[in-house]
């Protein structure tokens, strides 16, 4: 672990200092998650640093610089825009047009009832269908979202969650349609359930089960798509809950080590599923912030991967992030100050080495984007490559005497929670107990106080207000839900009940056991079982979970 | 006397699990000094009006970002006609687009907060409104 130093106290040094008559702006100075800023950084902070030690050269241990050598110069980012509306139809139009612009990845957004694991037809689907995301329920779904999208040919990322396996089946049910092989296959699953009982809920099972599913998509993967991320853990989400950089990345990385134990727990090897564990961070506000955050992650997951599990391959050990800029940061108010918003968080997510990017749209506090508003976002990232130089050089600011600073104090702080939690029995104990959930709590009510205060200022918000007009927003009719309620009951009735029921039973019985469950879900998804039906099916089994809400 | 305290219930309809709002409100009213219930997740309108009539209460605050407003909140303000309960201030906070806002309160309800407002704008004006009532 790398000392932090000790902090200089620059009123007595003859370094840059400042005379004492000088007045600031502010009694103190803050990052956005409110971590203290002094007023210089100088080698004195860096007097236990050892920059053969903790910093090294891209590419190699401990990857604090990046994971590639050459970084952006080998290859860009990977520029993935989030996008899912309305039916398959309407999103297959939308991923052919994005391609068509020069995107280099799909990634779907699936709509709430698709996400809980309910059909478009479920009673508490009701109005919810297509809104947030596209609606999925069955295979057939799944074939019109990529219809004449070559699989083999694209990366696809699928935000999903509680039922990632019974959608991934539907994945490579339509890739083996195509006759495309399964080995070939690119993306990623988000697959991951900690974060949803920590922050985003939108969680079915109990943790137990729930992790079981994890690991049996780990599982399968290991044998049949070697090339396909299993999972994305992710930061993101609990950011957008209202946690600290600090919390982000630790809980973050605490909920990395609980799959990595569960795998191991499994009976595989660290080193052949390790490497295909892919992360997931926010780029937010503050920028020199969230750059030491990717730096301080990517050092501590080496340490964790090497000392605590004995990784031997350097893939195991490198840690991979896509990043998406802040949601919760866009303001509903003066909507286009979040095209600025946006890139200056893109810059941070590239300073900081991201492989993989999505920038929001200037509309999402209001709805999901336009199509003039996604196009924005993506030529902000084009932007960012091709004319502004950044990706010109890899880890910019390594060596500052401030950022690696901030790095240091990222890390020693991330390892505190990492240990508060390892004495807690791991992650799913500290969940159950609400630790996660309340620690971010505090943090959002923190941050709501202080800009209801005005000690924190957002543009357009509680400063530099103004009349406006309104911006055009994307609406979602509820036409969705009849257009999917109408192709449900065709499927229905075409189907055959007979091998559906098989199916299902089979599914059950093997949910009661301990086999895995992925050849099960897949057989009962080629037999048009729909995700309501094969989701119940296991809710039978595992039953549903409840949170305490902590409020 | 002491002053009866003001009941108010947060709570988040829909199948939506985005919560830092409805939690950061429930303990903004709770800070002020009101009596908070907060129903967790994934209430439908038919829980949510039973837990108002049950824990009695002068207010509910819901909040949804999920673009499920208009079916769900005049299917709420109904229920709560139907169990003569009309005098229940309904309060709406998230992402709500302007073309929506006239036609829901033209259902009954009574403000809609949108992202950005302070905590203590909501504070007063629950306050306000409960006053006028008593």
């Amino acid at each position: 672990m790398s000392d932090p130093g000790k902090p200089a106290n620059h009123d007595k040094t003859s370094r840059g200092t400042a005379p004492e008559k000088i007045t600031e702006r502010a009694a103190e100075f803050t990052t956005v998650s409110s971590h203290p800023i002094r007023r210089l950084y100088t080698p004195d902070d860096l007097s236990t640093w050892d920059p053969d030690r903790d910093l090294g050269v891209p590419g190699e241990p401990p990857y604090t610089r990046g994971i590639h050598p050459r970084m952006y110069r080998s290859r860009l980012w990977t520029m993935r825009q989030f996008a899912g509306f309305g039916s398959a139809q309407d999103t297959n139009q939308r991923f052919r047009y994005l391609l068509s612009q020069g995107q280099a990845g799909l990634s779907v957004a699936f709509d709430l009832p698709t996400l809980m694991g309910y059909d478009s037809d479920d009673a508490l689907s009701e109005g919810e269908v297509g809104k947030c995301g596209v609606a999925i329920s069955s295979l057939a779904d799944m074939e019109a979202l990529f219809d004449q999208i070559p699989l083999g040919d694209v990366s696809t990322s699928m935000t999903i969650n509680a039922p990632a396996a019974v959608i991934w089946a539907m994945y490579l049910a339509v890739a083996e349609k195509q006759g495309v092989d399964w080995k070939l296959l690119n993306g990623t699953l988000q697959n991951d359930i900690l974060k949803e009982y920590i922050a985003q809920k939108e969680y079915i099972y109990p943790p137990k089960p729930s992790m079981r599913l994890v690991i049996d998509t780990f599982e399968f993967g290991l044998r049949n798509t070697p090339r396909f991320n299993p999972i994305s853990i992710s930061g993101y989400h609990i950011r957008e809950a209202g946690s600290t950089a600090i919390q982000e990345l630790a809980f973050t990385l605490r909920d990395g080590i609980e799959y990595v134990e569960w795998g191991i727990r499994r009976g595989l090897e660290v080193d052949s599923f390790a490497p295909r564990l892919s992360f997931f961070f926010n780029a937010h506000n503050d920028f020199f912030e969230e750059i030491a955050k990717y730096r301080a992650a990517r050092r501590i997951w080496y340490k964790t991967m090497t000392e605590r599990f004995g990784a031997k391959s350097a893939r195991s050990t490198a840690l991979r992030f896509h990043a998406q800029t802040a949601g919760c940061s866009l303001t509903a108010q003066q909507p286009y100050n979040n095209v600025v918003r946006t890139a200056l968080q893109a810059l941070a997510a590239v300073m900081g080495g991201a492989q993989s990017l999505h920038t929001n749209s200037l509309d999402e506090a209001w709805a999901l984007p336009t199509e003039f508003a996604a196009t924005l976002a993506l030529r902000t990232q084009q932007i960012l490559a091709h004319e502004t130089g950044v990706a010109n050089i890899a880890d910019p600011f390594g060596g500052s005497y401030f950022v690696e600073t901030l790095t240091n104090e990222a890390e020693a702080a991330a390892l505190d929670y990492i240990r508060k939690i390892d004495d807690m029995g791991g992650m799913i104990a500290a969940i159950e107990r609400g630790y996660a959930q309340r620690e971010i709590a505090d943090a959002a009510y923190r941050y709501q106080t202080a800009v209801d205060r005005k000690e924190k200022i957002i543009v357009g918000v509680n400063e530099f207000t103004g009349e406006e007009k309104p911006i055009e927003i994307l609406r979602i009719g509820e036409s969705v839900r009849a257009q999917q309620s109408g192709s449900l009951r065709k499927l229905r009735a075409e189907r055959s009940g007979e091998e559906l029921q098989r199916q299902l039973d089979a599914l059950r019985k093997a949910a009661r056991g301990s086999e895995n469950l992925m050849p099960h879900i897949y057989a009962a998804v080629k037999a048009y079982a729909t995700l309501g039906e094969i989701c119940a099916a296991m809710r039978d089994v595992f039953g549903t979970h409840e949170e305490a809400s902590v409020t | 006397m002491p002053e009866k305290k003001i009941r108010v219930l947060i709570a988040k309809p829909g199948l939506d699990g985005h919560d830092r709002g409805a939690k950061i409100i429930a303990r903004a009213l709770r800070d002020a000094g009101m009596e908070v219930i907060y129903t967790g997740l994934r209430q439908t309108p038919e829980m949510i009006a039973s837990a108002a009539a049950q824990e009695d209460v002068d207010v509910i605050g819901l909040s949804i970002l999920s673009g499920a407003h208009n079916t769900l909140v005049p299917q709420l303000i109904e229920l709560l006609k139907q169990k003569g309960m009309s005098d229940v201030t309904v309060l709406l906070g998230g992402t709500i687009p302007d073309a929506d806002i006239a036609d829901l309160k033209k259902a009954g309800v009574a403000e809609i907060f949108l992202p950005g407002t302070s905590t203590q704008d909501i504070v007063k004006f629950v306050r306000q409104h409960a006053a006028r009532k008593a």
